[in-house]
C-alpha cells in the first residue's frame, strides 16, 4: 500500500511549522527563559466549567500546563516556557483539534501588559525569521505585525462591535455568542489586536483589576479574527483561588460534569508564588496564520481522522 | 436522539416539525467559553435556509426520511399523483413540493419519493428522462445571426434551449439535475 497522500502533501506545512518552532524557542532562550517538561496526565485538571480534560487510568491528560508551571514559579524559577501537547474532550473544528501543541510561558514580576509586549516581539521575530515579512498574508488581508499592535478592551469591543453593552450580554447569556459572531470576526484584521479586561467570571486564575475588579486582568491575542493566545496577570490570593475553583466546581456538578479533585499541592504552593503573569498561545493557531492556513488539519502531521 | 456534537455537514434532523439537513458547519469556542456549534441548514420541504447556533447538550430529533419506489399517474389541478409500485398506494404531491422536478414528469415514470412522517415532501429523479419536443420553430435555413441554440417546449411545458436541428416530435435526453439538453434520441 502506498504511503498517506495527504500526508505527502503537508511537507511544506511541517517543514515551515518545525522552523516556526525553532524560532520561537531561539527567542525564549535569548530572553533568559529556561525551558520546562511538566507532566501530561495529572491527577487534578484546574476546575474550569467549559474546558473538559480526557480521563487516563484513574488521573487525566492535562489540558494546559498552568498549574504545574505555576508551582515551578513558586519554587523560584522566574522565567520559564514550555511547549507541549495538550488535550481537550470534545474540541474538533476547523480550528479546533482535541489533542493540540500549546506554548505556555510564565514570568514573574511582570503583569498582563508586559507580556502583550512579549507577544509584539516573539510574533514579529517569528515572522521576520520564517517568512522574511512583517506583513502577514491571512485570510485575504495583510497583517502588520510591527509593534504596537491594537489594544481593545473587552467592554469597548462590546459598544463597537456587539450591539449591546457587555453588562447586558452576560445578563442576557449572550456573552458567548455576541463574541463569537459579532466581536471576533473583526479583531486583529489590519493589526494583531489585545481585547482586554474579560468579565471577573470569565477568569478563574486571573487576578482582578485593582480600580475595576468587575473585570479581571486578562488578555486574548487575535490574528485576522483568529483567537490566537490567551493571557493573565496571574491570582495569587490561595483563599481566593480556592473559592473560585470551588465556584467552577459547583458550576460543573450542576451540569452534570466531572468534578475534578481540587488540585492542593498548587493551591498550598500558592502564597510562594510571586506577582506573575503567564500566557497560553496556541502553536497550531500561530502556525495556521502565518501560513495562511484554512484549517488546523492542514498545520499537523495527522488528524483523529487518519488515526 | 443527536446532541448538538453530533452536528456535521450532511445531518438530517427534525426542526419545528420540519426536515433540514445540515449544509454547513463550524464548531467555535471563544477563549475559556462555551461550545458554540453554528449551522447553515435547509428545510428539505419548502428549501428555506437558516442560520442556528446551538450550545453543547443541546438535543435534536433525526428526521426520518424514507424513500419508496412510485409510479408518475396524472396531475390534478397543481397536484401530481403517484403510485407506490409495492402496495399500489396512491399518494398526491403539490407542485411547490415538487420544484422543479414537475418539468420532467411524463406518464409511468418511475421515481423515489421521499416521505417524512408518511408525507411526501420531495422526488428524486433518475438523472436523464427522454421527453418529446411539443413546440419549436424551424431552423430558418441560411440564418446568418450564429445562434447555436433555440427555444423548445417539451409535453410537460418546460422550454429549455436545444440545437438548431431539433424538430417538433423529436425526443431528446435531458439531464435532470441540471435542466439542459443532453442528447437527441434517434428513431
Amino acid at each position: 500500500m502506498a504511503g498517506s497522500w495527504p500526508l505527502a502533501r503537508r511537507r511544506a506545512a511541517l517543514e515551515a511549522r518545525a522552523a516556526i518552532i525553532q524560532e520561537i524557542r531561539l527567542f525564549f532562550h535569548a530572553g533568559g527563559y529556561l525551558e520546562a517538561e511538566t507532566p501530561l496526565r495529572i491527577p487534578s485538571p484546574a476546575p474550569e466549567l467549559h474546558i473538559d480534560a480526557i480521563p487516563s487510568d484513574g488521573w487525566f491528560l492535562h489540558t494546559s500546563p498552568e498549574l504545574c508551571m505555576k508551582r515551578m514559579l513558586a519554587a523560584g524559577y522566574e522565567r520559564i516556557f514550555q511547549i507541549c501537547h495538550c488535550w481537550r474532550s470534545d474540541e474538533r473544528g476547523a480550528l479546533h483539534l482535541p489533542e493540540f501543541t500549546m506554548l505556555e510561558w510564565y514570568r514573574s514580576g511582570a503583569d498582563y501588559l508586559g507580556l502583550m509586549e512579549e507577544c509584539e516581539s516573539l510574533v514579529r521575530r517569528v515572522a521576520l525569521a520564517t517568512g522574511g515579512r512583517e506583513r502577514i498574508f491571512f485570510r485575504s488581508r495583510e497583517i502588520d505585525v510591527n509593534p504596537p499592535w491594537e489594544r481593545i478592551s473587552v467592554r469597548d469591543a462590546f459598544s463597537r462591535y456587539g450591539g449591546m453593552s457587555m453588562e447586558q450580554a452576560l445578563a442576557r447569556d449572550l456573552f458567548d455568542e455576541v463574541m463569537v459572531k459579532d466581536i471576533e470576526p473583526r479583531l486583529g484584521l489590519d493589526k494583531p489586536a489585545f481585547i482586554h479586561d474579560y468579565p471577573a467570571e470569565r477568569g478563574a486564575l486571573a487576578r482582578l483589576k485593582a480600580d475595576d475588579p468587575a473585570v479581571a486582568e486578562r488578555f486574548e491575542l487575535y490574528m485576522g479574527g483568529l483567537e490566537v493566545a490567551n493571557a493573565f496577570s496571574e491570582l495569587t490570593d490561595p483563599r481566593e483561588q480556592r473559592d473560585r475553583f470551588l465556584a467552577e466546581q459547583a458550576c460543573r456538578r450542576a451540569t452534570g460534569k466531572t468534578v475534578y479533585p481540587l488540585p492542593e499541592k498548587f493551591l498550598a504552593e500558592l502564597p510562594a508564588m510571586p506577582p506573575s503573569a503567564g500566557i497560553a498561545l496556541g502553536i497550531d493557531r500561530l502556525v495556521m496564520v502565518l501560513l495562511d492556513a484554512a484549517s488546523i488539519d492542514e498545520v499537523v502531521a495527522f488528524t483523529p481522522e487518519e488515526l | 436522539m443527536y446532541t448538538a456534537a453530533d452536528l456535521r455537514k450532511g445531518l438530517k434532523i427534525t426542526l419545528d416539525n420540519d426536515p433540514y439537513i445540515v449544509i454547513a458547519f463550524d464548531f467555535s469556542k471563544p477563549g475559556k467559553g462555551q461550545a458554540l456549534y453554528r449551522t447553515k441548514m435547509r428545510n428539505m420541504v419548502n428549501g428555506t435556509i437558516i442560520d442556528r447556533t446551538y450550545r453543547s447538550g443541546e438535543t435534536f430529533e433525526p428526521a426520518h426520511l424514507e424513500e419508496r419506489t412510485m409510479q408518475y399517474l396524472y396531475k390534478e389541478d397543481n397536484n401530481y399523483c403517484f403510485m407506490d409500485n409495492q402496495t399500489y398506494e396512491q399518494t398526491s404531491i403539490s407542485g411547490d413540493e415538487l420544484g422543479d422536478a414537475r418539468n420532467f414528469l411524463i406518464d409511468n415514470l418511475q421515481v423515489d419519493v421521499l416521505l417524512f412522517r408518511d408525507r411526501p415532501i420531495g422526488v428524486n429523479l433518475p438523472n436523464f428522462v427522454n421527453l418529446r419536443v411539443a413546440q419549436t420553430d424551424p431552423w430558418a435555413k441560411g440564418d446568418t445571426s450564429g445562434s447555436d441554440s433555440k427555444p423548445a417546449t417539451v409535453e410537460t411545458g418546460y422550454v429549455l434551449r436545444v440545437p438548431p436541428f431539433i424538430e417538433e416530435g423529436e425526443l431528446i435526453t435531458i439531464d435532470t439535475r441540471n435542466g439542459e439538453y443532453s442528447t437527441r434520441v434517434k428513431g
